[in-house]
């Protein structure tokens, strides 16, 4: 099993690890050199500087080959076109795609991308804490 | 027509001035605040501010009338693709037109289906070639008024076009020829006309057209 993960920031890194861990062959794709160190010291995959939307860098990060495509780079319509990209152009089944804007995620997701959106996770989480918090309810007072 | 416009820049602003000249409904939306404030002073409320791929900035842009046209002209391909997807195919925009920055990008566009695009970088190298001599293509007449060219070409031994009529030829759209010439004599190019290597044809195109009109004639 091929990943390919485009940014390896906070979530992009964390996510390969993680794959790679469970017995993923991962590649990862970051603009920023530096960015490797996120994976640690002892990262077995393969890593490339370049940008996701650059065909060869695709392709170099072993695109052709992969099962899975995992796009967060920090931006949502970079993210959405490589995602389609990889989906399109390189019929890969599984493609996600992290895409912080709820309304964007939303739109993309009825267009058949596998959008996750963790801005949308995130109010549902904290709307709900609060409402597990144990605060006893009280009648809303109507003037 | 109302014509909504992506992008405050040179590109998009001087759009929006002439669209406006032209009578037409325009509104022109800028996410940059130093940009949007040069803007505002002379568009009024023909500008609006906010990043353009973001859905409640572009219903607030009146996306839902639709609009008739939209133009993606921002310095982003990736936000230029999205606004052109959005207002396609959310919003029912009957006819969209994207800038390409970079045309290294351009076959994002070609696969998402969006076109009609326009790239400075290819439309000047359209030019380049139109004015740089190229083998085997002589370039006769330049009709300005109708920005279309007279070339004439020499059909050679090997040219994938020799031995077959004029309709079995693959020419680009926007070509036809316009006669043969054997031996001292010239023929119209009708679709029965066969060519034979020595031939020497003339042919009318659309600048731009050369590279791909050699390639059907005169070359595998």
């Amino acid at each position: 099993m091929k990943a390919v993960v485009v940014g390896c920031g906070r979530v992009g890194s964390r996510v390969a690890r993680q794959l790679e861990r469970s017995g993923w062959d991962v590649t990862v794709i970051d603009e920023n050199e530096e960015a490797l160190a996120r994976l640690g010291e002892n990262w077995a995959g393969g890593f490339i500087v370049g940008h996701g939307m650059d065909l060869a860098v695709l392709r170099e990060a072993g695109i052709d080959e992969a099962d899975a495509a995992v796009v967060a780079t920090n931006g949502d319509n970079t993210n959405l076109v490589i995602g389609q990209v990889a989906q399109q152009r390189f019929n890969i089944n599984c493609v996600v795609v992290r895409i912080l804007d709820p309304a964007r995620a939303e739109f993309y997701a009825t267009r058949g991308l596998r959008t996750v959106c963790p801005t949308s996770s995130a109010i549902s989480v904290l709307t709900e804490a609060v409402g597990s918090c144990g605060v006893p309810t009280r009648e809303r007072v109507t003037a | 027509m109302y014509i909504v416009i992506a992008g405050g820049g040179k590109v998009g602003a001087n759009l929006a001035r002439t669209l406006l000249r032209l009578d037409h409904e325009v509104t022109l939306i800028e996410q940059r605040q130093d940009r949007y404030e040069e803007l505002e002073e002379e568009l009024e409320h023909q500008v609006q501010r906010g990043d353009a791929t973001e859905i409640y900035v572009l219903e607030r842009a009146g996306i839902a009338r639709p609009p008739d046209l939209v133009l993606a002209a921002t310095g982003d391909d990736e936000d230029n693709i999205v606004i052109c997807q959005i207002a396609r195919e959310k919003y029912g925009v009957p006819k969209v037109i994207a800038r390409v920055n970079d045309p290294r990008n351009q076959p994002h566009f070609d696969l998402l289906g969006i076109a009609p695009t326009v790239s400075a970088t290819s439309n000047i190298m359209a030019l380049v070639e139109h004015e740089v001599p190229q083998h085997g293509l002589i370039h006769l007449l330049d009709l300005k008024t109708e920005n279309l060219e007279i070339v004439e070409v020499e059909i050679g031994e090997g040219s994938p076009s020799a031995g077959k009529t004029v309709e079995r030829l693959k020419l680009p759209s926007d070509s036809r020829l316009i006669s043969v010439s054997r031996d001292g004599q010239a023929e119209i190019a009708v679709g029965s006309t066969t060519l034979k290597p020595g031939d020497r044809v003339l042919a009318i195109l659309k600048p731009g057209r050369e590279d791909e009109f050699r390639r059907a004639l005169l070359k595998h």
